[in-house]
């Protein structure tokens, strides 16, 4: 145990943590959303956002090439604003792949719950292979040559071409808050801020309350819940998207597998705030982060992911249906 | 519920053959007891001649036959334990992968990596080590209900495989080596010329439809030798393990034990009104699930291979498990067997797609599980509920459907 290690670093290791978290905060409102609404784990939701880290570096390729280069934050930034958005229309889109393909046939037939967890799990192998193998598909249609910069090594680690460069922005205890960290966290902070509102002020937002609430009645009253369901996936992917670019912005490189561990997080994150709340959300995926990076200080980053696990044991253990543990359509009804 | 249920038998392969498959379980549970037997018994020895048969069109060319097998059995294993914990007790179990590896590495260490037990002296102690371990994880864990479990259990599994990765007196990232294969029945085998054992068996070979007898030395199975050349001694051996166990379950599914589980499960708080400990025979569940699935990782740790490392226990492991209970029919132990070894042998089977298996696989998940909702095999009790739903809806709805 090194508890200097954290003491001498603790504001690094704090703000290193709440960049993290406010990723996995992210991620885990697309696992909560569709908790809310549908009582399901979402487990393809982790494929979603590695399919946003991929549009994320594709732009890229797409907009600046493959040149190896580096530039600061304002250099990247118009290049960076498309791939934001490219990144949640991809994701977004997957996800409403994922609802129609995987969970409406099923939610149809009034399937038991665990069946949807299969199909989910299915969803997910599929859609994390479907990446792995992208230079196949592109050499069945004859594209490989043309898209190789796309497609080539498609198991492996896969890179943004422009390595975009931290530089300070301020500084707090004698660490060096980097602009990078600056913007993932606002921009996450936002997110959150424009979905609460969403779903607490908008009609769309009143009717996924209600569908949480109680399905059956809400459709009595007119509130057309696939369009809900749909609408709810949706939102969960352009939240994930989101993350996905913050993630490339902050990271750089991506990978076929890359969503299964971060998924896994997020939904820690989504359980421990209490799944199915926004505020819970938020408040679980920055206690995570933070938590685990100052686990990674004191046991040694072999454990962290050991501590992240036993704090979310810990939490539901005092209280059991998270920390803010409120339903969706409990919210604010 | 749902608004075509009723129309629902008569389109599609799949349904087609769960609609078959039904009636092939009513028949047979019109048969007088005897006749039962006689079918069991016959089915176990088909299973047991399984490997020398080697029918054509199940069996794997590219890949040893007897190792498909014997993966297959050890996922029939691996999923009739989890069957105990999701389909009878209704827990959801995420992290069963930990127990597995729980079982095979106290095997590991008890045989190979700090002292030298035989293996029929370990296993048992690594089956125990197991169930312990579900009670300690339980025992805290098990008050948190429904989905909440299913992400503290994946925690746990997460843990025991980061454990095992992280320290050194377990053989940290590379794993544990020659862990010594059960005992040998008969003489021992002495490398070069004897090949030891009792007696050998030659298998079946096909040409086309026709078979006839592979009289090649290396071909032959020899009763009954544990070695790195021929996998169909492991195979026997798991067999013989799921076949016990599969006993054992059925006499506690049918016991005060099964009935308190099938309470607990459909409405726990009611349950408990009755009388039921309910949280006790959770637990229970959680343990004899965990024993289950550290035996069958004890039988994994000395099979051929003899080697485990941290690699081999991937949380991705404990989907396929939880895959194959649900995709087999939750709660029917003959289901929970035929999605484990669908689980195992499907990718082995298809290997010709090659990279494409796992592509296939997921989309073979969707599917299935769109298509049969129940799962393949479902329970009596889920047959007998969709039965009773399609009679509500029909004297609901009555002509409009038709």
């Amino acid at each position: 145990m090194h508890f200097d290690v954290l003491f001498n670093d603790f504001t690094a290791y704090t703000a290193g943590g709440l960049v993290y978290g406010a990723i996995y905060a992210l991620i885990a409102l697309g696992y909560t959303m569709v908790y809310g609404v549908l009582q399901l784990i979402n487990f393809a939701h982790s494929e979603v956002f590695m399919f946003g880290t991929y549009a994320m570096a594709w732009v890229f390729v797409l907009l600046h090439g493959t040149e190896q280069v580096q530039w600061g934050l304002g250099r990247a930034a118009p290049i960076l604003l498309v791939s934001l958005v490219a990144a949640m229309l991809v994701s977004g889109a997957v996800a409403l792949l994922l609802e129609r393909v995987a969970y409406r046939p099923l939610l149809k037939k009034g399937a038991p719950k665990l069946i949807c967890l299969i199909s989910a799990i299915g969803a997910s192998f599929a859609l994390s292979e479907a990446m792995g193998l992208r230079d196949r598909f592109a050499g069945w249609v004859g594209l490989d040559g043309k898209l190789d910069n796309y497609v080539s090594n498609a198991r492996n680690l896969y890179a943004n071409p422009v390595d975009i460069k931290p530089h300070t922005f301020f500084t707090v205890g004698g660490y060096h808050v980097s602009d990078i960290d600056v913007v993932i966290i606002v921009a996450a902070l936002l997110m959150m801020v424009a979905l609460v509102f969403f779903v607490d002020k908008t009609k769309f937002g009143r009717g996924i309350r209600a569908v949480a609430q109680d399905p059956e009645s809400a459709t009595l009253m007119g509130v057309n819940s696939t369009r809900v369901i749909q609408v709810t996936f949706l939102v969960g992917g352009l939240m994930a998207g989101a993350a996905a670019m913050l993630y490339m912005l902050k990271i750089g490189t991506t990978r076929p597998n890359i969503g299964f561990l971060f998924g896994v997080k997020a939904f820690t994150a989504a359980v421990m705030g209490g799944i199915g709340n926004l505020r819970g959300a938020l408040l679980g995926g920055l206690i995570l982060g933070v938590v685990e990076n100052w686990g990674s200080a004191v046991f040694g980053s072999d454990w962290k992911d050991v501590v992240s696990f036993v704090l979310l044991i810990l939490i539901l253990l005092v209280r059991p249906s998270g920390i803010l543990g409120e339903a969706l359509g409990k919210a604010r009804a | 519920m749902s608004t075509n249920t009723a129309s629902a038998a008569s389109t599609g392969p799949v349904r087609r053959f769960g609609a078959w498959w039904d009636s092939v379980v009513d028949r047979y549970n019109a048969q007088p007891k005897g006749a039962k037997l006689a079918w069991v018994v016959l089915f176990a020895v088909f299973f047991y001649a399984l490997p020398l048969l080697r029918p054509p069109i199940i069996t794997t060319d590219r890949i040893d036959f007897g190792g498909v097998l014997f993966s297959s059995a050890a996922f029939a294993l691996v999923a009739l334990g989890l069957n105990i914990v999701i389909g009878y007790a209704g827990l959801l179990d995420l992290g069963y992968v930990g127990f597995y590896a729980t079982g095979a590495y106290t095997t590991g260490v008890l045989t190979a990596q700090h002292w030298h037990w035989p293996f029929f002296l370990a296993l048992p102690l690594a089956i125990a080590v197991s169930m312990v371990t579900g009670v300690i994880l339980g025992a805290p864990t098990l008050r948190v209900r429904g989905d909440y479990l299913a992400i503290v259990t994946l925690g746990f599994g997460e843990i025991i495989r980061l454990i095992v990765t992280n320290v050194d007196w377990l053989g940290a990232a590379g794993g544990i080596k020659n862990i010594p294969h059960p005992n040998n029945i008969g003489p021992a085998p002495t490398p070069p010329f004897d090949p030891g054992g009792l007696f050998a068996i030659p298998r079946l070979q096909w040409n086309g439809l026709i078979p006839s007898i592979d009289h090649t030395p290396l071909h032959q199975t020899h009763f009954l030798v544990f070695g790195a050349l021929d996998a169909t001694p492991f195979y026997w051996l798991v067999l013989t393990a799921l076949i016990l166990v599969l006993i054992g379950d059925r006499l506690v599914k049918a016991s005060r034990v099964g009935r308190a589980w099938e309470a607990t499960r459909e409405d726990e708080d009611a349950a408990e009104l009755m009388g039921v400990p309910t949280f006790r025979y959770k637990l229970l569940a959680f343990a004899l699930g965990a024993a289950i699935g550290g035996l069958s990782g004890s039988l994994y740790a000395s099979s051929q291979g003899s080697f485990i490392s941290p690699q081999s226990f991937p949380l991705l492991l404990s989907m396929l498990f939880v895959a194959a209970v649900i995709v087999g029919g939750s709660g029917n132990r003959w289901g929970a067997i035929a999605g484990g070894v669908l689980v195992a042998y499907l990718p082995e089977r298809f290997r010709d797609f090659a990279d494409y298996r796992l592509l296939v696989f997921g989309i073979a998940l969707m599917v299935l599980s769109i298509w049969r909702p129940q799962g393949i095999f479902p329970s009596t009790r889920a047959r007998r509920a969709k039965a009773a739903a399609e009679e509500i809806e029909e004297l609901e709805e009555g002509p409009a459907h038709v």
